[in-house]
């Protein structure tokens, strides 16, 4: 990298982040100022953003009235540079840039799989181009061809039993989250620069591993030129640093837009931003260029840019996650490693969008909490929390262990390096499922056809938990292999067919791969063998001797309750599953995690597994993620979340997630109607003073 | 020692201050029309726990409950006194605050010795007046309150700091007269450090299904807030007045 102080750092303290090589954290560290102060420096919306706002709520009436779309493209390809300016109102937008020509004008984006693509445009009622299609059928295959070239029939089959499921050979798999901060620190020229360096300094023995590598680098060059002419499209030189708040906002979107208007994925994440951007609101409020209120509107109008991000997609996908989510997850505040909080007003800033545009699903705001965080912030974070039910909660104390205090959440609960480390997103696998054709010996007990290994089904009329634990491991052995192999594939073809080169980009060259699974149902697994070992359960078969009900006879204890008899069951599952997964091999050495994080699929999972031991009945949703099923947490939630709190994360890196939720009334009093500190002397004045 | 245990809360937000590890005794004498725990009335039932176990729960879970206590609540806490009595000094001996949510039925005036150890080892006592007329209390609960209100003396006498609840029930307890006059008696309490006004609601129902009994408010609407508001702003009155006369 070259040694130059550009003139747009000048204010910052320089580091290696400006003479060595591109790091941000390190820029981060140098340069913020934490804030330990309240919430009393809040602005509210400007007039600009009011008017902005009710213009987008208009838009979005219109799209519920038209049906769930308003407008989609059927003949441009997205890409980086496919389309022209668009805007609400050009003159009030401190932020700019959509994903098409137009606000709520859905992309069209056929690299994942054109048949997707044609259902999703069909859905809505619009056709997409005939040349178009000719093309994504004849001459350039999609990802979803590839992967249905390489699957086998039995990777079919446990893929229409739903044994596997959600997985990402249909469409984007998301999970990379781009370093957009790099573009604003940096500018593109100096990225595109370093790129180079990376490519003339990689190895030179032509293995196909390193041509790979090679032809990848050429790709994530030609993707930087072509964001610096996304930002040309809408009147900015971005080949250079930011030199200010507002451009470092704005570089950093053109950075995240670049990446939307490529890839569709399932998660499109955003980073950790808020910190980063403070260093350059607070540099210009010192300098007096923009004001507090100046501030709060820049960061108003890049989060409802984030807010207006659309993908076009069928009505099945938006019914596997119960709504047409993005998942643009930005993670705020946090702990560094030295013990020092990352908390910047901006912190507050973000988390003050929700009062001045309302509550809102997306972008994803989470909290990376740490019991160190300044008090202020824990309460204006339950302020918010109470106020827009809209914030996540996730456990740095736990992450900064693995990853340092510069990861970032993608989607949910994927935890990653910002730049440095990326996911092959892996769906899941449902172990209730499993545990079913463990005791059937294979046979799917709701399309009564052979989709496991033919082992031997459970005999006898009542359930022996030794047996059905035997049985279990085998078929779980059997799971293990047929999932990764299964995501080898998937992967193999994203990268060969729909490869996020802009995103990459923003990486560094040698990332560390994590290789993501996940399993769904565990709660309905520790409850079934619960059940099995503590209580009777029956069998009952059908005509074809398939075990197709269950009577459970007694009780039984149930995970949620801190009970370490069926708690323990739960944490057996993870490792046992997580140990089996360890041993395949892994596409491009990924290093293989697992997560417990079904949040809204849970639901359709449940439509698709029969009657389990624990009396759950075939339709009934799965808990999401590592919940305790529903209603059998009895004790109380501090019990329920100690029962989660037992998984082991070391098996589950890639995220345990436990949806809580709890009506105000049980978080305590409601002060109209109690009257707690009852002064009788001051009571005594006041009824005095009244005579 | 061993008691019967109903169940236990980890995580009781309303149960006393802060966040509280709640102990549901199993056992009532009262028959509270409105009751929503009908299934912890039978008292020697269901599950023992010695006063250890129940700390052992408390410690596991310190870590969220350190800013609260324990409470105890039913059932009738003060139904089963040794019990009680054990595990609130046990608990004081390790610094937790202890509450009692009680109805003051158990108290017997002409024999406090009970009452005063257990008066002890008590940093508050959470005391629900059903209702202040005699006669009206015996239909609603069965019982006369005259030892309640006792109770209540006896524990403003002897220091122990004070919360009152009071249900509001429609065509039970909502008369402005008679809430004035509750006011009147609690301003006279003078550990009183809180007044928790409960609207009536009728989430027990589905527990009486279960348990094959006939719900006795069945016809009963639960209580809109804002009428427990006026309910409290009555009972604030009485207090007040209580409080202008002692002058």
């Amino acid at each position: 990298m070259s040694m130059i102080f550009e003139p747009e750092w000048e204010g910052f303290e320089p580091g290696r982040w400006s003479h060595t090589s591109v790091n941000v954290r390190d820029f981060i560290q140098k340069n913020y100022t934490p804030y330990e102060g309240d919430d009393s420096f809040l602005e509210g919306p400007t007039e600009a953003t009011t008017k902005l706002w009710d213009q987008v709520m208009e838009l979005s009436r219109q799209e519920r009235e038209n049906g769930g779309v308003l407008d989609m493209d059927t003949k441009i390809i997205s890409t980086i540079t496919s389309h022209g300016p668009g805007y609400l109102n050009k003159d009030l937008e401190k932020i700019v840039g959509f994903q098409t020509d137009k606000p709520f004008k859905r992309s069209l984006q056929p690299f994942g799989g054109i048949r997707m693509a044609q259902t999703a445009c069909k859905a809505y009622g619009y056709e997409v181009d005939d040349e178009v299609v000719d093309i994504f059928t004849k001459y350039r295959k999609t990802h979803n061809q590839g992967v249905f070239d390489a699957y086998t029939p039995e990777m079919r089959l446990a893929r229409k039993s739903a044994i596997l499921t959600g997985l990402p050979d249909a469409y984007g798999r998301g999970r990379i989250i781009g370093d957009y901060r790099r573009v604003a620190l940096y500018g593109v020229d100096r990225l595109i620069e370093d790129k180079k360096h990376q490519q003339d300094t990689h190895f030179v023995r032509m293995t196909s591993k390193n041509i790979r590598l090679r032809e990848e680098l050429s790709e994530q060059i030609r993707a930087l030129g072509e964001l610096k002419e996304l930002g040309n499209i809408y009147g900015y030189d971005i080949s250079r640093p930011a030199r200010n708040a507002q451009e470092a906002v704005q570089w950093l979107y053109f950075g995240y837009l670049a990446a939307v208007k490529e890839q569709n994925g399932a998660a499109m994440s955003l980073g950790r931003t808020s910190t980063f951007l403070d260093i350059y609101i607070q540099r210009d409020l010192d300098r007096g260029l923009i004001t507090e209120r100046e501030a709060q509107e820049l960061i108003d109008h890049f989060i409802m840019k984030l807010r207006l991000v659309k993908f076009a997609r069928t009505p099945e996908y938006n019914a596997l996650f119960s709504g047409d989510p993005t998942w643009v997850t930005e993670s705020i505040a946090g702990v560094s490693v030295d013990g020092k909080h990352l908390v910047t007003k901006n912190s507050f800033r973000y988390l003050n969008t929700l009062n001045n545009l309302g509550t809102a699903p997306e972008p994803n705001m989470t909290v990376l909490w740490s019991v160190n965080l300044p008090p202020n912030f824990k309460k204006f974070c339950a302020k918010m929390s109470i106020k827009s039910s809209s914030i996540q909660y996730e456990n740095d104390d736990l992450m900064r262990v693995t990853h340092g205090d510069d990861y970032a959440i993608a989607c949910c609960v994927s935890s990653m390096r910002i730049g440095k480390e990326m996911q092959f997103f892996g769906a899941r696998a449902n172990l209730a499922k499993c545990l079913l054709y463990a005791i059937n010996g294979g046979v799917d007990e709701v399309m009564k056809v052979q989709v496991g290994p033919k082992y031997r089904p459970v005999e006898g009329d009542y359930l022996d938990f030794d047996d059905v634990m035997d049985k279990y491991d085998q078929m779980m052995e059997w799971l293990a292999g047929l999932y990764v192999n299964t995501l080898n594939v998937i992967h193999y073809m994203h990268d060969k067919y729909s490869y996020e080169r802009l995103q990459m980009a923003l990486h560094d060259r040698d990332v560390k791969r994590y290789f993501a699974t996940g399993i769904a149902g565990l709660s309905v697994v520790a409850d079934s063998l619960s059940a099995i070992k503590y209580a009777k359960v029956k069998c009952i078969r059908d005509e074809n001797s398939i075990v197709v009900d269950y009577e459970v006879e007694g009780d039984f204890p149930k995970y949620g309750n801190d009970d370490d008899r069926v708690d323990s069951i739960a944490v057996d599952i993870v490792r046992i599953f997580m140990d089996k997964i360890r041993k395949h091999h892994t596409y491009r050495d990924g290093v293989p995690t697992m997560s417990i994080l079904t949040i809204t699929s849970n639901v359709v999972y449940g439509k698709k597994t029969g009657n389990t031991p624990d009396g759950r009945k075939q339709g009934v949703p799965l808990a999401p993620g590592a919940n305790p099923m529903h209603g059998r947490d009895t004790a109380g939630a501090v019990a329920s979340l100690a029962s989660v709190a037992k998984l082991p994360f070391r098996h589950a890196q890639d995220g345990i997630s436990n949806t809580f939720s709890i009506i105000p009334d049980a978080l305590g009093k409601s002060t109209v109607l109690f009257s707690g500190e009852l002064d009788l002397d001051a009571l005594k004045t006041e009824a005095e003073d009244a005579e | 020692m061993e008691g019967y245990i109903h169940s236990i809360e980890s995580f009781g937000t309303v149960d006393g201050p802060g966040v509280r590890l709640v102990i549901f005794f199993q056992g009532c004498p009262m028959r509270c029309l409105y009751c929503h725990n009908p299934d912890s009335w039978k008292p020697k039932q269901g599950r023992t726990m010695t006063t250890d176990a129940i700390l052992e729960k408390y410690e596991r879970y310190k870590e969220f409950l350190k800013s609260g206590g324990i409470t105890a609540t039913g059932g009738e806490p003060m139904l089963q006194p040794e019990f009680l009595i054990e595990l609130f000094s046990k608990a004081k001996a390790r610094g937790i605050h202890t509450c009692l949510d009680t109805s003051g039925i158990c108290f017997d005036p002409q024999n406090p010795e009970t009452a005063l150890r257990l008066a002890e080892v008590t940093d508050l006592v959470m005391l629900d007046i059903k209702h202040i007329d005699e006669e009206k209390h015996r239909a609603l609960t069965g019982h006369s309150n005259r030892n309640i209100l006792a109770f209540a003396q006896f524990l403003a006498d002897h220091g122990v700091p004070l919360w009152i609840r009071h249900v509001v029930v429609p065509g039970w307890t909502d008369d402005a007269e008679e809430q004035r006059r509750l006011g009147y008696f609690i301003g006279g309490l003078k550990t009183l450090k809180a007044l928790d006004v409960l609207p009536y609601h009728d989430m027990g129902k589905s527990k009486y299904e279960a348990l094959g009994m006939d719900y006795p408010l069945k016809d009963v609407q639960p209580l809109p807030a804002e009428d427990a508001q006026r309910a409290r702003a009555e009972i604030m009155k009485g207090i007040k007045k209580r409080l202008r006369e002692q002058n």
